[in-house]
């Protein structure tokens, strides 16, 4: 069976994941038990919340200082009625700032399991990522591990394969901090593409190296979970 | 039934953000009315403390007289290349040796400019004039909370307020001397330290900002807000540079857009604003290589597409006071 999975968009400037999902311009509407998050598929496997669904205008800025997120991000949480959810996942901006605070602090009676690093191989990357898995031993987050993201480039050309934001700097800084390295996923005009247009790239492209390698990291976070 | 829309607001020269329904910080309503009930700001505005502008924003004024322009890099975006455009604009700027250039990072929670300007590890020293800057050359002066870190496993996990605290400081206390250029590098999004910097600023005035974002919609849709923030605090824009701009296969030549402009790119949505583009700068992986190495990529580079690219832009975005 489908497992349900919620998504909560913490990233208050600048909530992509709406169009990554296909679902613009939706209304949050109340129900009893609370707000009701949108769904992007019919079985409604899937849920969504973000600033992005409570906006008038798309391209409004929201110009809030921390209090103010840090008060919307608590009623997220406490708000929204998830329902029977297998899997919630919490995406967030760059950064050690209110937006983490609120979300660790606003989680943590409801049980974290861990956090999930992404990290692009360079190193003024992976400089900061450090700083990050710091903010997660102090707030007693639980790492589950590493990312590197746009790892290397094949072209789809030739093949010829380029390290354009160079290679290795996620697994090295997972090595170096004791950190579980689950992988690395390629530069992919196809995924950017479908992150575009709201498609659903693993059911388009399930034989590409792309959905391998991103289906590899997934199966290592359920096992995670399993045994957490 | 349909949980009422939010609608946001402007921010005042205090730095407080309203929303549809405030009635001012300044009024004499402030935090007294129903619809002041569950700000943050409340007891403040209640109290009379919002009304008065802080004292800083004149010292500042005061202190940055000798500096003759200042530009604002932001994005709407994380990782767009910001700070790699902030750091190369520094070293286009600085390259004739009688500009006096300095740059500022306002990053506080992921200060990269020390790494890509080759200063990790250096120190910051305080005088009776105030701060020093960490020099990269004679006339290339950089700041950054980086400095003032112990080790690169620090984190600052600071709420807006004490972030504010910093950017104050950095813009009051730093002694920057004469300077042509002052850049001023933000991280991503439209929050407490972009209001700071513009609030602070306030009275010494910002020649414009520069706005970095990649080809795709879902760059662009974050651009769009903070091109939106500059307009609500009156941040004249002086244009937008749209980075990793497609990717020339080193072997076979083909360009792939690796970040598809699905939507115009860059270039379709500043001619719906009406704004400049600034240029466009491919991907090229001896960028972050010399980012990584702390190395200047317009020297090491300089014939590169990337490197004229860039070239071009610096030329734009220095002649600020007449964009």
């Amino acid at each position: 069976a489908a497992a349900s999975v919620g998504i909560l968009d913490v990233d208050l400037c600048g909530p992509s994941i709406p169009r990554m999902l296909r679902v613009c311009r939706p209304e949050v509407h109340q129900c009893e038990a609370g707000w009701v998050p949108v769904y992007t598929d019919q079985q409604q496997n899937l849920a969504l919340m973000s600033i992005g669904f409570l906006l008038e205008d798309p391209d409004e800025a929201v110009v809030w200082r921390g209090p103010k997120k840090t008060a919307l991000i608590g009623q997220f949480v406490r708000d929204v009625a998830w329902g029977e959810l297998d899997i919630l996942l919490v995406d967030t901006p760059p950064g050690t700032s209110d937006e983490h605070l609120a979300v660790v602090e606003n989680l943590r009676k409801h049980k974290i399991d861990g956090a999930v690093l992404v990290t692009t191989p360079q190193a003024v990357s992976t400089g900061d990522v450090r700083r990050e898995i710091t903010f997660c031993k102090k707030t007693g987050v639980q790492i589950l591990g590493l990312i590197e993201n746009m790892s290397g480039f094949v072209c789809p050309h030739c093949s010829e394969c380029s390290n354009i934001f160079s290679k290795g700097g996620g697994e090295e800084l997972a090595k170096l901090t004791g950190s579980e390295f689950l992988g690395s996923v390629p530069l992919d005009p196809l995924l950017t593409h479908s992150l575009e247009e709201g498609s659903n790239f693993l059911q388009a492209f399930p034989e590409s190296a792309t959905f391998s390698a991103i289906n590899n990291i997934a199966q290592k976070l359920l096992l995670h979970m399993k045994d957490g | 039934y349909v949980i009422s829309k939010c609608s946001w607001s402007w921010f005042d020269l205090n730095g407080i953000v309203h929303v549809s329904d405030c009635p001012g910080t300044s009024s004499e309503q402030a935090g007294k009315t129903s619809a002041c009930q569950g700000c943050p700001n409340q007891s403040l505005c209640a109290s009379g403390a919002a009304k008065a502008p802080d004292p800083a924003i004149e010292e500042i004024k005061v202190k940055l007289a000798t500096v003759k322009h200042k530009i604002v890099v932001l994005s709407g975006k994380g990782g767009v290349g910001k700070s790699t455009f902030s750091a190369n604009l520094a070293h286009a700027l600085a390259s004739d040796a009688s500009t006096e250039v300095a740059l500022l990072d306002v990053d506080i929670c992921g200060p990269s400019v020390p790494k890509i300007m080759g200063v990790e590890g250096e120190q910051v020293h305080q005088s009776g004039s105030g701060w020093s800057p960490v020099y990269v050359e004679d006339n290339l002066a950089v700041m950054s909370i980086g400095f003032l870190l112990g080790s690169p496993d620090d984190a600052v996990i600071w709420r807006g307020p004490k972030k504010n605290g910093m950017i104050k400081q950095f813009l009051r206390d730093v002694d920057w001397g004469e300077l042509d250029y002052l850049i001023v590098d933000t991280p991503p999004g439209t929050s407490d330290e972009h209001l700071s910097v513009v609030q602070y600023l306030s009275a010494a005035r910002i020649d414009g900002a520069v706005i970095i974002t990649t080809p795709q919609e879902v760059s662009l849709q974050d651009v769009r807000k903070e091109i939106r923030f500059c307009q609500k605090v009156n941040l004249p824009v002086i244009g937008v540079v749209e980075n990793m701009s497609g990717f020339e296969c080193p072997k076979c030549k083909n360009t792939s857009q690796i970040f598809p402009p699905t939507t115009g790119g860059a270039e379709r949505m500043c001619e719906e604003l009406g704004l400049p583009l600034l240029g466009k700068v491919p991907l090229d992986p001896r960028i972050g290589k010399n980012c990584d190495e702390g190395k200047s990529f317009l020297s090491e580079v300089p014939d590169s597409a990337a490197a004229l690219a860039y070239q071009g832009i610096v030329k734009i975005s220095a002649q600020c006071e007449k964009g």
